[in-house]
């Protein structure tokens, strides 16, 4: 099962906004791009040819593991604004 | 609430937050607890239990009206090797003592509020604390995205993530070592085919512990909890073994859950959710300092899990319930000083929450030392042991005797063979 399967059990309500910013010109220069592989929803894309890191916010699950493993420390993460975000049924 | 002032708020609704917020209540104080979901659980997951003796003290007898899953009577040990398995397990009747839940935290965590509630907290829903409010150098009570909140002085009880205590300045950044990466997912299947699976029946409950197989060589420990119509499935691992090794958490759980044991206790389930968080598992060395003049912090904000036992919503609870017995003293002191605040860090030395933390302080990097004997050697021998014993095939048993014994003393000696919890033990109590 691949990871959009699982992200499809989710409700999410978007922000219009994402709570998790960046600054791609460091991405540029990391070696590891942890993020790209740590998150569990698969957030973070890395585009080789354009050099660009696409941050997919709105299949966050708000663990906040990718700004701890973040070797630059670049990752601005704050949780979604109330209302909205992931909406988990089970916990 | 009289002029948007009150005696305490506290910042999150899960087993911390809320355990505090019932205790001002009971007490006659004026609390308010705030969450940023829609209502309180529906951003709470773990991969646990409930345990009934603390939770009682807080919810007197929550189990005749609390929305639960299962009562645990077996516990459950799984050492997998890449495609065999040794198990064994602690099976114990359930009458009139109950040990452990697991619950449904949306459900759950939600019930436990309105018990709050009926005893007299506020609770605001919908509300993200973005700071904390400073006047004229003091914690002055909270700022949410519509207005402020005064108080005497809050409780932080926002989860592994704190950003509140980062704010203040009590946390630093966390360190990848310090937390465990979890994933995990609910897995519906019938009832009676899930009882028949894990061998219980009626409210009975299975929690089973996995090591090695696509695990081994990496801090990492399986799960599987039953619920009632559903199995949670998943593992939690070290953030930086998980960074080191190129590991990608959902793949990781793909491949546990087709491993050859596992699978027969999920196999025809449907996914119905699939979701992830941060453990905090630094243990003693990784707690910051839990209270400054005006605030306490409580629960996984304040890294307060012991991972050696799987605890953790007990002493949230427990760490809510003491830090509102000292914000208690504050307020018929009229003193929320650090000096008078520093009780609560005394009365958590007094109790389980740092007396095990303390014991456990150099647990984790001894099991760090020995990952691979751990994940990789035990279950490989007692898979071994066990096939030695039961397999008919021809070959002499002192060949294969001899076989067994040489890996078994060539795996570093003895001492790599103790069993953990001996060791474990034996290490604690020499101090």
């Amino acid at each position: 099962m691949n990871i959009d399967d699982k992200l499809a059990t989710l409700k999410y309500n978007k922000d219009k906004d994402s709570h998790l910013t960046i600054d791609n010109d460091v991405c540029i220069h990391c070696k590891n791009r942890y993020c790209t592989y740590i998150c569990p929803a698969n957030v973070y894309e890395w585009n080789d040819i354009k050099k660009t890191m696409t941050i997919r916010y709105e299949n966050c699950l708000e663990c906040g593991a990718c700004k701890i493993a973040c070797e630059k420390k670049n990752i601005t993460w704050n949780y979604p604004n109330a209302e909205y975000g992931v909406k988990f049924k089970n916990g | 609430m009289e002029n948007n002032k009150i005696d305490v708020i506290i910042i999150g609704a899960g087993p911390a937050g809320v355990s505090a917020a019932i205790t001002l209540a009971r007490a006659g104080k004026e609390v308010l607890l705030t969450d940023r979901a829609d209502f309180a659980g529906e951003k709470n997951i773990f991969g646990g239990t409930i345990y009934a003796k603390q939770t009682a003290e807080i919810f007197p007898n929550f189990w005749e009206t609390a929305p639960l899953e299962r009562s645990i009577t077996e516990q459950k040990i799984f050492l997998l090797t890449d495609y065999n398995s040794t198990q064994f397990g602690y099976k114990y009747a359930s009458k009139g003592a109950y040990k452990a839940f697991t619950v449904n935290r949306s459900k759950w965590d939600r019930w436990c509020v309105e018990q709050a509630i009926k005893e007299g907290a506020y609770f605001a829903p919908k509300t993200l604390v973005k700071e904390l409010l400073i006047e004229n150098g003091k914690i002055s009570g909270i700022i949410t995205e519509q207005e402020k909140y005064y108080s005497n002085m809050v409780i932080i009880a926002d989860g592994v993530n704190s950003l509140l205590a980062k704010q203040i300045g009590l946390r630093n950044e966390i360190k990848d070592k310090d937390v465990s990466l979890s994933v995990k997912e609910v897995i519906k299947l019938p009832k009676e085919r899930l009882e028949d699976r894990f061998n219980i029946e009626n409210e009975e409950g299975c929690a089973c512990k996995i090591l090695g197989g696509p695990l081994k060589n990496i801090m990492a420990l399986g799960f599987m909890y039953t619920n009632k119509e559903t199995v949670s499935i998943g593992f939690s691992a070290s953030l930086d073994e998980l960074k080191k090794n190129n590991i990608s958490p959902y793949e990781l759980l793909e491949d546990l859950k087709e491993h050859p044991t596992i699978v027969q206790y999920i196999k025809d389930g449907k996914l119905i959710e699939y979701s992830a968080h941060l453990i905090p598992e630094g243990g003693y060395n990784s707690i910051p300092k839990l209270y400054d003049n005006r605030v306490l912090i409580a629960g996984d904000a304040a890294m307060l899990v012991n991972n050696i036992h799987f605890e953790g919503t007990n002493l949230a609870m427990l760490s809510g319930k003491i830090a509102a017995e000292t914000a208690i003293e504050a307020i018929n002191l009229g003193d929320y000083s650090a000096s008078v605040l520093s009780r609560y860090y005394k009365k958590l030395k007094d109790t389980i929450v740092l007396k095990d933390l303390e014991t456990h302080k150099n647990t984790i990097d001894k099991i760090r030392k020995n990952i691979n004997t751990i994940t990789s050697l035990y279950p490989e021998l007692a898979c071994e042991f066990f096939d030695l014993l039961t397999s008919a095939d021809g070959i002499p048993k002192q060949e294969k005797y001899r076989k067994f014994l040489n890996k078994f003393i060539k795996s570093k000696g003895i001492s790599a063979s103790i069993p953990l919890a001996v060791f474990a033990m034996e290490k604690c109590l020499k101090k």
